[in-house]
């Protein structure tokens, strides 16, 4: 939510020059924010750190459902278990984000956040970066590669705040 | 509830980047305008009802301006998807016998105040678990990322989004209280801003704004004898669909599909009247994509012709639906929507900057994209 008041037209981007910093650090000084996960969510997270995708699905119905919750909104059982993915979706949508932003973040942009549907389910999207290795920069990958529909497989990326995120590579890079 | 309630009187601070006074003086002040606007005694308020974002509560602002015995308030949540909820809370309150002046407000110093976002301390009203890691930080963000999947699906391009941002800055020149006032807006200027969230440019995110309004809500009956034109409340409506996920809105069947379409639903039905009788429409407009996404929803056409509805400046006065006419959140100020409410109440009072000839009919709505509200209002 910018502000015009400040003027514009001095600090103009374009597509092509919205990749990789060639000189952006491997680790930001600032650092980016871990999950802080929830009751029903805990279980994403530590089956992410086993190097697990993992879904929460309905053991009465079958109906998988994200993000997680109590109980199922098809059938309104509270028994439900997590199901493994394969870790195949597609890009759904993706932005660019420009500064003003948190520091970490405003020394990577522009960097990629994307949504990706997955294979088995495509109404179960999760937010997530595009990067060109698990432990790359959010910026890594060349912006001209991202489009709505490419294929894309999870990895998993070990946060310096102990937290393991899914980071998403592209199957045809 | 149909008619049966009135806006009588509107108030407002000046909007600028910065105002010295605090949020409780400028929501006084904006307060006591509407109530001398109506020429109601501050000692009848019996109501309040503001957002849940609102920093200022109904204690602090009722012994400030010398209300007397108050028997309903509220606060509706969703930050500008509750905008015209206070008005309909407030409606629903008098209609059915809870109170008899109502009073809504909203004051904020977005301007220059601390950006929500930047709080990482708090949870937003979002599943930030799923989005904040992965930088999807700012309701720019997260907004965006629904814009381009909508322009994917319906060949939507920047170009219809400059045709919001054009019609909002082009009354905000009209209007003296807006702050782009005298700022006039370009397509060159437009598609050579700087990024905020590609695909949403600067232009495409609303202002931030130091401001505060207020309005007042009364009886049909009593609003006769108030001293402005009665402004009614023919219909009014919350939306809250089924499997939403607020401003984070990717884990259901449609996405684009959002809560403006739920609040339609409601809003038509109570009605007498349909989206053709509207003369002129205050869409809620913190982002361009919000404006197509509504006129969507709230049935002006239908499904992915939102954008292809703004060309041949149909968003003008003179248009098919003139919008925005005080300048909107895009180019007047970003008070959460609540200038939308007052300058509905301006249109159908006949003293807009921008005013649409013999207007009669206006829909008012909040915040698309998070659970919202919407009022059809009528002279």
């Amino acid at each position: 939510m910018a502000n015009t008041n400040t003027g514009v037209n001095t600090d103009v981007n374009t597509d092509t020059d919205a990749h990789a910093h060639p000189n952006a650090p491997a680790a930001p000084a600032a650092a980016l924010l871990s999950p802080v996960p929830d009751d029903d969510g805990a279980p994403f997270w530590e089956y992410t750190a086993q190097g697990e995708l993992r879904v929460q699905a309905c053991t009465q119905c079958d109906a998988l459902r994200f993000p997680p919750r109590p109980c199922c909104p098809h059938c309104q059982s509270f028994d439900s278990e997590w199901r493994r993915m394969s870790g195949r979706g597609r890009i759904w949508s993706y932005v660019f984000p420009h500064p003003p932003l948190l520091p970490g973040y405003a020394e990577l942009a522009p960097y990629n956040a994307i949504v990706v549907e997955l294979a088995e389910a495509p109404h179960i999207r999760l937010v997530g970066n595009l990067v060109t290795s698990p432990d790359a920069a959010l910026n890594s990958v060349d912006p001209a590669k991202l489009r709505i529909g490419a294929p894309v497989k999870v990895a998993f990326h070990n946060t310096d705040e102990g937290t393991t995120v899914p980071r998403w590579l592209l199957e045809r890079p | 509830m149909k008619d049966a309630t009135a806006i009588v009187g509107i108030g407002q601070t000046p909007f600028a980047k910065r105002l010295p006074e605090s949020e409780k003086a400028l929501a006084c002040r904006a307060i006591l305008r509407a109530l001398d606007d109506a020429g109601i005694a501050p000692s009848e308020v019996d109501a309040f009802a503001s957002y849940t974002m609102e920093e200022t509560d109904e204690v602090e602002v009722a012994k400030s301006i010398g209300a007397g015995d108050v028997t309903f308030f509220s606060k509706v949540g969703y930050g500008g998807g509750g905008s015209c909820a206070t008005v309909a809370h407030l409606a629903a309150a008098v209609a059915t016998g809870q109170a008899t002046v109502g009073v809504a407000w909203r004051s904020r110093k977005r301007g220059s105040g601390a950006r929500p976002w930047k709080n990482t301390s708090v949870q937003l009203p979002t599943p930030a678990q799923w989005t904040r890691p992965f930088g999807l930080l700012r309701p720019a963000d997260e907004i965006g990322m629904l814009a381009r999947r909508y322009m994917h699906e319906y060949g939507a391009t920047r170009d219809h989004l400059f045709n919001v941002a054009l019609a909002c800055r082009n009354r905000a020149n009209q209007n003296p209280a807006a702050m782009m006032y005298e700022r006039p807006l370009t397509r060159e200027m437009y598609m050579t801003a700087r990024w905020i969230s590609d695909p949403l440019c600067l232009f495409d995110n609303c202002l931030e704004t130091d401001g505060a309004l207020a309005c007042v809500i009364v009886s049909a009956d009593r609003a006769r004898d108030c001293r402005q034109k009665p402004v009614y409340v023919h219909a009014a409506a919350q939306g809250l669909p089924a499997q939403h996920h607020g401003m984070v809105n990717y884990w259901n069947d449609d996405p684009l599909t959002g809560p403006a379409w739920t609040a339609a639903q409601h809003l038509w039905k109570t009605a007498d009247l349909c989206p053709q009788d509207v003369d002129v429409a205050q869409i809620y407009d913190a982002f361009t994509p919000l404006i197509p996404l509504s006129l969507e929803g709230y049935g002006f056409c239908e499904r992915g012709e939102g954008a292809a509805f703004t060309e041949g400046g149909a968003l003008e006065i003179g248009g098919r639906l003139p919008l925005n006419t005080s300048g909107g959140g895009l180019s007047e100020a970003y008070v959460h929507g609540f200038n939308l409410i007052n300058e509905g109440v301006k249109q159908l009072r006949g003293t807009s900057t921008a005013q649409v000839p013999d207007a009669s009919t206006c829909l008012v709505t909040a915040g698309e994209g998070v659970p919202t509200s919407a009022l059809l209002l009528r002279s």
